[in-house]
């Protein structure tokens, strides 16, 4: 601070910042509370939905209660009281119409419970309350033996705990052991699939380098009224509707469609390649539609870029191909990274064009979690799959700011 | 193709070779969103060319896809629903989005970067996860399954292409323009109608497009987060593309390109417009 201003000017200017900021900050206020709610909490419910399952717990919540003193590492079984108590609720969600949820649960945790929790319910429905008390749970025991395993009221308990690590163990091919330690599970889903939405998302991304380095080196070279017209083909691809992109693809690589048409017409196959419903159909309809995000970065890098360098070099006697690679390339590399980040972080999550043109085989994380949303209303496994691709995407994010700055992210 | 004299014949060959390559790329991108106008035309229920198509004949094509979208109800509901959604959900971003990007742009900006890393996610975040959130979180307050869940959570998706357009409009915005239209005595409401927004229309407005077509495209959100009653364009091309395929899936795409080709043109405009402008003032 200058030595002319007396404490009370430091002091008002000062103030004046603060209010300057308080205006600023007032601003971005109402947005900011606004993506808070409708957006960042949503995010938050979804982490929470990962660890916090109290469904069972408010199905049988006295059968837990009673099962506590139970020692689940010892290898009997729950105590009378509990197998009553447990006899009692299931027959009371049975004539609520209840049971069949209770089933599902403890299913995912003891796979072919489903089928014996819904017979047993059914068996318990017949009877009056008094006839299970008396029978000190023998009525529960004998009705299936597979009541007499310790491993599944193991899985009871484990299902009615409310907060859970287990959808995160799932979601990595882990599960806990009856000692209750973690290994991992005979069969690998998940990891698998997550391996294999990387291993496409870095083909796409490779691709669309491939294919966008020499059309936007051509470009940044062009006249610019030249360049003007043909980045038209470059930004109508850009804004048009994805779901007209993904169903011109169905149109090209259908059995009789153009692609293989022209194939035959052109005496190359004699019988229709199976190009739809495959991995194949998935990385080249995305590299389409991707592929502009590529081209735009990399071509604005390019463009300011000063061709003199390269001259410069090849007028000293270097020649084309190492001075390209050491003198040009090194320049472009910032448009190629954030075209290769923006790629990558869009094609990882990618759902709606694998659902319609991958089949089985093209299917990538966010369809797995899609059918766990939607079909076998596994929310909670969904929700834990949703959490580890979230991490994954803002490692990405903040790698992207780190490098690029999202404050220069630019738009057509 | 004209070379340079000083040109070696490895040079050409190379150049000629960049030239094939780049135009190659180029066709790869726009060949396969052309196919589908004249496959729209298609007088039979197919998504690919007939013998009749391919000799010219006229009979091999006709109007009728089209016909059909006019004369079915949910094809139409789907259109209304995807203008109403996407209105609003464009009128909720472009003004929370253009006051946000006016304080952010600001170099005094308290957490400028960690503000912006937050407004900016809902680009970043996949929208399988952001859906799923949403149908958790919106189902709690029944937004589910109504127009002002799926009009939220699409303003929110909107947002961050707001802000990154009326951004680069303020970049090299003359704040003493500001200073002086208070300091002559203008209330704040008139100076940011009067002084603030003609500068930054373009970007505004290029903004609003943005979110629009945010809006007009998503599909993922809607798909879980939307009734039968609020079925977009989108919506509908997805569930018919899974279910049965009929090439009226290819008249409405056909009139989608139509639609991005006219939006493309605005925006070319208004970036034309936007440089105007800031060459004016500068």
């Amino acid at each position: 601070m200058p030595a002319h201003l007396s404490i009370k000017e430091i002091a008002d200017s000062q103030a004046q910042l603060r209010r300057k900021k308080l205006v600023l900050f007032a601003f971005t206020l109402p947005l900011l509370l606004f993506v808070m709610l409708a957006f960042v909490a949503p995010i938050a419910t979804m982490l929470y939905r990962s660890v916090y399952h109290p469904t069972v717990a408010q199905l049988i919540p006295q059968t837990l209660k009673q099962m506590q003193g139970w020692e689940t590492q010892s290898n009997t079984l729950p105590d009378n009281d509990s197998l009553v108590t447990f006899a009692l609720e299931l027959k009371s969600l049975a004539a609520e119409r209840r049971s069949g949820k209770l089933a599902e649960e403890i299913n995912r945790v003891f796979p072919g419970a489903s089928s014996l929790i819904k017979s047993t319910a059914r068996k318990l429905k017949r009877l009056d309350e008094q006839e299970i008390i008396s029978s000190q749970g023998t009525i529960l025991l004998d009705s299936h033996k597979k009541w007499h395993n310790p491993a599944l009221w193991r899985a009871i308990a484990s299902a009615g705990e409310v907060w859970t690590s287990r959808y995160y163990l799932t979601a990595l091919d882990l599960q806990l052991s009856p000692e209750g330690d973690i290994e991992s599970r005979d069969t690998r889903i998940y990891l698998k699939l997550y391996w294999k939405s990387l291993r496409i998302a870095l083909l796409i991304t490779l691709l669309t380098a491939v294919l966008a380095f020499p059309l936007s080196y051509f470009l940044a070279n062009a006249s610019s009224a030249k360049a003007n017209t043909l980045l038209v083909f470059v930004l109508l691809p850009f804004w048009t509707s994805l779901l007209v992109r993904t169903t011109s693809w169905i149109a090209l690589l259908q059995t009789n469609g153009v692609v293989n048409s022209t194939l035959k017409v052109l005496g190359i196959i004699d019988q229709p390649l199976e190009l739809l419903y495959t991995e194949f159909a998935t990385v080249i309809s995305m590299t389409h539609i991707l592929l502009p995000f590529m081209v735009l970065p990399l071509y604005s890098v390019m463009k300011n870029i000063d061709p003199s360098y390269f001259r410069a070099a090849l007028s000293l006697g270097a020649k084309p191909l190492p001075a390209f690679a050491k003198i040009y390339f090194p320049m472009t590399l910032p448009g190629l990274s954030a075209g290769a980040l923006l790629v990558f972080i869009i094609s990882i999550g990618y759902y709606i064009t694998p659902a319609l043109v991958g089949g089985t085989d093209g299917q990538m994380i966010s369809n797995i979690i899609a059918f766990h949303m939607q079909s076998s209303n596994n929310w909670e496994l969904a929700a834990a799959l949703g959490s580890l691709l979230l991490v994954l995407i803002l490692a990405l994010y903040w790698l992207y700011d780190r490098m690029v700055g999202v404050n220069n992210i630019k738009l057509g | 193709m004209a070379f340079p004299s000083y040109y070696s014949p490895l040079q050409k060959l190379g150049s000629l070779m960049l030239s094939a390559s780049a135009y190659l790329v180029l066709a790869f991108l726009i060949l396969p969103i052309l196919v589908v106008i004249p496959l729209s035309f298609n007088a039979e229920p197919f998504f690919s060319f007939t013998p009749g198509m391919l000799a010219l004949e006229p009979d091999a094509y006709s109007l009728k896809w089209y016909q059909q979208i006019i004369e079915d109800d949910k094809w139409l509901l789907a259109i209304k629903n995807s203008f109403i959604i996407g209105f609003f959900a464009t009128l909720i971003a472009t003004t929370l989005g253009t006051l946000a990007a006016i304080g952010l742009s600001n170099p005094n900006m308290p957490a400028q970067r960690w503000i912006m890393a937050v407004l900016l996610s809902p680009m970043i975040v996949p929208l399988i996860i952001t859906a799923a959130g949403m149908f958790f979180f919106y189902t709690q307050f029944n937004l589910a399954g109504s127009y002002l869940g799926v009009i939220i959570a699409h303003a929110a998706l909107g947002t961050p292409f707001v802000i990154i357009t009326v951004n680069a409009a303020l970049a090299g915005f003359d704040y003493s323009l500001v200073h002086a239209s208070l300091g002559l005595g203008a209330k704040p409401g008139y100076t940011f109608f009067k002084v603030i927004m003609p500068l930054i229309r373009p970007g505004v407005i290029s903004g609003a497009l943005f979110a629009f077509v945010t809006s007009f495209d998503e599909v993922v959100v809607v798909l879980f987060l939307a009734g039968p009653e609020q079925r977009t364009i989108p919506r509908q091309m997805f569930s018919g593309l899974r279910e049965q395929i009929n090439p009226t899936i290819l008249a409405v795409a056909t009139l989608l390109v139509i639609v991005s080709a006219l939006l493309l043109l605005t925006l070319e405009y208004l970036r034309a417009r936007s440089v105007r402008i800031r060459l004016g003032t500068q």
